[in-house]
Formats: C-alpha cells, sequence, structure tokens
C-alpha cells in the first residue's frame, strides 16, 4: 500500500519548470567581484547622490565584518561572493512608451504571462517589471499620481523623491541587521517603491515582476512601501527566473512603514527557478523582509506561495508598535525534488493591545526539506498582546522531511499566546476516493492541495489566486503547462 | 442485456490470495445483493471491480458493458459509470461536497466528450437530486467527509451516487453505522434511482439493509468464492440460520 502511494506520489511530483528560457537582450555587465570599486561604480552607473553612496560603503564595510549565518535547517554550499556579477542591466532604461520597449522584452514579460502593455493589463494592476538589476517599465503611473500616490522603480525614486528615500532607507532593515541585509545595502540595484499618501486607497493593485535574465549575476532587489495614516495598499510581488545549471544568488531587502489607522496588504507568489530534479542549479534566495506598524491600529497582512528557488531563506516580520495594531502572516511553501526552504515569520509585540496570527502551511516532495521558523515575542511593557499561529506540514512521500521551529519569548504575563501544529501525508485512500469520483492521480493530488492550501491561497488577491493555485499545481505536479 | 461478466476471478493483496474464481453475472435493471462473514471476500470484490491498485488479479476477467474492465484506470472505470459509495468514506479536508462534486461531474463530462456545466447549471441540478433525496444543503458547503457523523457521510455518498448518475452502482457495507432514520433514508435514495437502464449492488454482512432494499438476487460470498446464489427468500434463511449454517453445507 505504502508502495503504491509512493509510486503515484513521485509520478505526480516529478514536474518541471516552465519559465526557464533566456531572453536575448544586450546586458550592461559589471565585471564579476565585489570590491569598494564595484560599489562606486554602481552607485556611478546610477547616478546616485553621495548620502546613499556612503550607505553603501558603510553596509560593505560592515558585511566584511559578517559570517553567514548557520542557524538555519539549510545545507547552504559554499558560495563564492567574488564569482558573482553585481550589476547586470538590460540596455534599456525605464521607458513610459509602450513602444520604446525593446521587443524581446516585451516578448520575455510576455511569455511570463506578466502583460505590461496597459491596454491589457488585468483591470486594477500596476506593474512594475524589474529584469535582471533594472526596472524595465512602470505602467499605471499617471493614474496613480492623480492621487498622489508613487509606485515606481527605486532608482527613479532616488533621482526623484530623494527625501523619502533618505528619510525611510535602511529604518526597519539597518544594514548591520544580518549578512544578507548588509550585503544587499552594499550592492543593491532597484526595485520598486511605493509611497500612499494620507487618507488614500489605492484604487489598484501594486504589483512588481522580479526577472533574473542575465547569467552569473545575483539579484538584489529593494522594496520600500511607505503608506500614510488612514490610507491602504495592496501589493504583490512575482518572481522568475532561466533555467541553469549554476546557482544565483538573490538576496533583497523589503522594508514596510505602516502610520495609523493604515493597511498594507503584501503578497508574494515566488517561483524562481528551484534547480532540476537532482538539485543541480537554481535560485538561492536570502529574503530580509519586515515591515513596522508604527501607528495606533494599523495593519500589515503577508500573504505568500513560495514554490520557487533552491534554497529559500525568509521570515516576512512585523514590528507591532503601535497600540492596537494587527499583523497576520499567510505562508504556503511547497519544496519538491532537492529543494530546501528554512522559512517563517517573526512577530515583535511592542504596542499594547496588538493582535498576530500566523498559517503556515508547508508542503514537502521529493526529497526536500522544508522548516518553518517562526518568533513570537512580546516585550514587558506589551499589555494585552494577542497571537495564534497554527503550522501545517504535508508530506508528499517518505523521502522528504518536514521541520517546525516556533519560539516564543513572551515577558508580559497578560500575552495570550496560542500554538497548533499539524503533520498530515496524502493517503492512498484519498488518492483513491478521487479516482473512484473520475478524477485522475494528478487532479487528485492538485485538489487535495488546493484544500490544504485554501486558508492561504484565499488571502491572495483574487486577481492572482487563480494564478497561485495553478502554480502550486504545477510545482507539485509532472504537468507543464 | 448482461452490464456485468465477471468470469473465474481470481485476486490476491500482498500475496495472499482473496478471491479464488468468483463468477457473477449482472444484468441492467438488477439488484444483487452479495453477502458473507467477515473475511469473506466481499471488499476486496469491490476494490476489484473500481480498480484499487493493491489488488492484483491472477486469473479471470471482468466485463463491463461489453468492455474488457481490467485494461481501464480506476478514474476512467468510474467515468464509465461505476461507482462505489465506500464503506469509510474518506475526508478531503478544505474541499467542499460542492466543489468535489463539480470537479466529479466536470470529468465524466470531459470523458464523455460533452461541454462543461456552468456553475449555475451544476448547481440547479445538484439542487434536483438534493430534492430527490430529501436532503437538506448544510452539508453540501462543508469540507468533504470531514467531521461529519457515520450517516452523514454515507447520505453525502448517496447524493455523490445521484449526481454522477452511475449505470453500475455498487453499495459497500453502507448500512454500517447508521441508525434506523439513516438507514431508510438512504435506501430511499437508492431506490429512487433505480432504472431499467442500471444496476446495482449491495454488499451487507447483514439483512437489515434488505429489508429496504429488496434484492432480486442474493449471493453468499464465502472463502473468495460464491457458494449459494437465489432469490430474496435466501435473507431471512440467512438471517436465521447464520453464516455457520453455510460453513456446515460445504464441510
Amino acid at each position: 500500500m505504502a508502495k503504491e502511494n509512493e509510486n503515484i506520489l513521485q509520478e505526480v511530483t516529478n514536474g518541471e519548470y516552465k519559465y526557464g528560457f533566456v531572453t536575448e537582450v544586450e546586458t550592461d555587465i559589471i565585471g564579476k567581484g565585489l570590491n569598494e570599486d564595484v560599489i562606486r561604480l554602481i552607485s556611478a552607473k546610477k547616478q546616485e547622490p553621495e548620502w546613499l553612496l556612503e550607505f553603501r560603503l558603510k553596509a560593505y564595510k560592515h558585511w566584511l565584518t559578517m559570517k553567514m549565518p548557520q542557524w538555519a535547517q539549510l545545507n547552504v554550499p559554499e558560495i563564492n561572493y567574488q564569482d558573482i556579477i553585481y550589476y547586470a542591466a538590460p540596455k534599456q532604461e525605464a521607458k513610459k512608451d509602450w513602444d520604446d520597449v525593446d521587443p524581446d522584452l516585451k516578448s520575455a514579460f510576455d511569455k511570463l504571462g506578466i502583460p505590461l502593455n496597459e491596454q491589457k493589463t488585468l483591470a486594477g494592476v500596476a506593474v512594475d517589471a524589474v529584469m535582471d538589476s533594472i526596472s524595465v517599465k512602470t505602467t499605471f503611473k499617471e493614474a496613480l499620481a492623480e492621487r498622489g500616490i508613487i509606485f515606481c522603480s527605486f532608482s527613479e525614486a532616488v533621482k526623484d523623491h530623494s527625501d523619502l528615500v533618505k528619510k525611510y532607507l535602511g529604518r526597519v532593515v539597518p544594514y548591520t541587521d544580518n549578512f544578507f541585509a548588509a550585503l544587499n545595502s552594499a550592492v543593491f540595484s532597484d526595485g520598486s517603491f511605493v509611497y500612499i499618501p494620507k487618507g488614500v486607497r489605492s484604487p489598484m493593485e501594486l504589483s512588481t515582476y522580479f526577472r533574473i535574465n542575465a547569467a552569473k549575476t545575483g539579484q538584489f532587489e529593494r522594496t520600500l512601501i511607505i503608506a500614510e495614516e488612514d490610507s491602504f495598499v495592496s501589493y504583490l510581488e512575482g518572481c522568475t527566473a532561466p533555467q541553469r545549471d549554476e546557482n544565483q544568488l538573490h538576496a533583497a531587502i523589503v522594508e514596510i512603514f505602516i502610520e495609523k489607522n493604515a493597511e498594507v496588504k503584501y503578497s508574494t507568489v515566488q517561483n524562481w527557478y528551484p534547480g532540476d530534479k537532482n538539485g543541480k542549479g537554481g535560485i538561492y534566495n536570502f529574503v530580509t523582509k519586515r515591515g513596522i506598524c508604527n501607528g495606533e491600529n494599523s495593519k500589515l497582512i503577508w500573504a505568500q506561495v513560495e514554490t520557487g528557488s533552491a534554497i529559500t531563506w525568509k521570515y516576512p516580520s512585523t514590528i507591532l508598535k503601535g497600540n492596537g495594531a494587527v499583523s497576520e502572516f499567510y505562508s504556503v511553501a511547497v519544496t519538491n525534488n532537492y529543494q530546501q526552504a528554512d522559512t517563517g515569520t517573526k512577530m515583535i509585540h511592542i504596542g499594547n493591545n496588538t493582535r498576530s496570527r500566523i498559517v503556515s502551511k508547508g508542503i514537502s516532495a521529493g526529497h526536500s526539506s522544508n522548516s518553518y521558523r517562526g518568533l513570537v515575542k512580546v516585550v514587558k511593557t506589551c499589555e494585552g498582546a494577542r497571537n495564534f499561529s497554527q503550522c501545517d506540514s504535508l508530506l508528499l512521500g517518505d523521502k522528504c522531511g518536514a521541520h517546525t521551529f516556533p519560539y516564543l519569548q513572551v515577558e508580559n504575563p497578560t500575552a495570550q499566546v496560542e500554538h497548533e501544529a499539524t503533520t498530515s501525508k496524502i493517503g492512498e485512500d484519498q488518492i483513491f476516493y478521487c479516482n473512484q469520483r473520475g478524477i485522475s492521480n494528478e487532479d487528485a493530488v492538485g485538489l487535495i492541495i488546493k484544500g490544504y492550501a485554501g486558508d492561504v491561497i484565499n488571502k491572495m488577491p483574487m486577481e492572482f489566486a487563480v494564478e497561485a493555485q495553478k502554480l502550486l499545481q504545477i510545482s507539485i505536479e509532472g504537468s507543464v503547462g | 442485456m448482461n452490464l456485468l461478466e465477471i468470469k473465474d476471478l481470481h485476486a490476491e493483496v500482498d500475496g495472499k490470495e482473496i478471491l479464488k474464481g468468483i463468477n457473477l453475472t449482472v444484468k441492467a435493471g438488477e439488484v444483487h445483493a452479495i453477502m458473507g462473514p467477515n473475511g469473506a471476500g466481499k471488499s476486496t470484490l469491490s476494490a476489484v471491480l473500481t480498480g484499487r491498485e493493491r489488488f492484483n488479479v491472477t486469473k479471470g476477467n471482468i466485463i463491463f458493458k461489453g468492455m474488457e474492465l481490467l485494461q481501464l484506470p480506476a478514474e476512467d472505470r468510474a467515468r464509465e459509470g461505476i461507482f462505489l459509495s465506500f464503506q469509510y468514506p474518506v475526508e478531503i479536508p478544505g474541499i467542499s461536497t460542492v466543489n468535489f462534486l463539480k470537479t466529479a461531474v466536470g470529468e465524466h463530462r470531459k470523458y464523455k466528450k460533452l461541454p462543461p456545466l456552468s456553475g449555475g447549471e451544476f448547481l440547479k441540478m445538484l439542487r434536483e437530486k438534493m430534492e430527490l433525496l430529501g436532503m437538506d444543503n448544510k452539508l453540501i458547503n462543508r469540507s468533504l467527509n470531514e467531521g461529519f457523523s457515520g450517516g452523514e457521510k454515507k447520505k453525502n455518498e448517496i447524493l455523490q451516487m445521484a449526481v454522477l448518475n452511475p449505470t453500475l452502482a455498487i453499495l459497500d457495507e453502507t448500512d454500517s453505522g447508521l441508525d434506523i432514520d439513516a438507514l431508510r433514508l438512504v435506501a430511499q435514495g437508492v431506490n429512487k434511482l433505480k432504472s431499467p437502464d442500471n444496476a446495482t449492488i449491495v454488499i451487507t454482512h447483514y439483512q437489515r439493509l434488505l429489508d429496504y432494499i429488496v434484492p432480486d438476487v442474493v449471493h453468499i460470498l464465502y472463502d473468495g468464492r460464491i457458494v449459494k446464489t437465489a432469490g430474496k427468500e435466501l435473507v431471512p434463511e440467512l438471517e436465521k440460520y447464520g453464516y455457520d449454517w453455510i460453513k456446515e453445507g460445504l464441510s
């Protein structure tokens, strides 16, 4: 019985990556390796102000003193930081006019199903597309600007909204935060910038698509989101990369500020190339994402579907500083073949009566390893904090591993903290039951996973829930779209 | 017309022979009861008919609607019209009965090259079936079988049967775990779904379900073989004398 089950699952979990193509575009590259000159060159290419170069250099000097963290449940091969290209840009500046965009770039994003053409764009979604180190195009910028919303590439923000960037950069994730944050702060190239003024609700989803294209390059993007009082924005990022035998490094930083009564929803569909069936190639995804609920009754929701990357190291976190602030974290992380994921969240309760909710669903198949790591911290002066955490693991097959590492640091006795965890397997009896109703093995596994991950998928913006659902199925199944 | 013909069927599980030469013919419009003591092979027979992989057919064949059934994978047998009401219906958390059935109906229609039903058409059909069976709709939006009582699970099986409209329905110990009201409701449902074009095989240990679903033919399965076949008059005899009577008759 176990064997039949294993066969069915093996059959349906031998999926192939479908975004593995490479786009031939002329690329402006800085040679491999990292030193102060490279950082100066990046900064010069981007015509940055002096303060930003200084920020980078300080971060770099700090990074040199740091060592890669070893505490994760990950087996990370030695990374040679001198063998990475830190800047690669398609020879193509951000274009206002669709007609000016390089046709090869257009077709690359078309293949990914990301419409940059505003006429064809899903109603209600503005897109910023980042290829390698550079933002290719941002749509709907003018429509948003009418309401005072700024949505542009990080580089443009540095040029046009230098004061805002200077005020907020590194405030939630200082460059001293961790090894990868320091590295990103030294070499980051582009990313997205969002500013929602007081009292404004963004009329559409804002979304960024990140694409690694050039070989041997690392991608280090930075996202900064600022939501002023009484504002609202829903932001989504998606990521893909070509299929290559080598490993590529991705180390991003996301910083989010939320003021009084404002709400930010941050959704991620992460589908970086996961490596082949034997674990060759794939993206190393080391990401620091953090938001601060700075004002009273502010709210931050994280929703993520993580199916890609050879290695994922990622803990989107919230500092609940304002009284009555709320944060929720919903995650589905899928690992297959030889993928490794160590992911989770941190909820830091500082303000009184702050509330957090964590729903984490891991799905492991093949020889993969999937860990949830989460911290719930309630500081001494925080009265009336509440947290509920639910961590579920679903195992497909018996060669994969699932681990749960919940950390609780509760220093105030008025806090209420609950934690639930389950581990389950897809049973042969479940699959047969579906078969008997006319549903094939593949669709049965897809259906069971859909049910398992439903709580999280439902939290994704509607336009992307379907996409996320499909992606889940594809990462688990053999069907190539 | 012979809907189903089982010829000299031998099957084993984990190397142990359970079915030792079953012969059985079911015609359209008939209700057959297969009775027998625990371990006789009743559930193995239903598993082999529906294509459960862990059961290995070593000899014999099964003809269903003129087709070699054993060559079809489980899902195609279902799409060809074989339905099993499970003894222990399985839970699928997060998927409602409505969604599950909509997926199943979609697959059946795709197989038959029929256009898919719209959401509205499907719900209309589902409501009609629920009315036919006298079922309320509080179950259909809950996760499939999750936290259902024994009776609710079996009612849900019959609802699925009504929606998928099978040519051959196999009820595997459908009476187990049912109180008398649920039993009556389930049996009434099965009777309402009967037609001259389809057939039902009722697998049961006890007589009580057969008080409500009256069989045309009764078989007694014992040690992997059908040892006695008769009309419905066999049922009370069996209830009276028990299976030991059969065992003694054989020795």
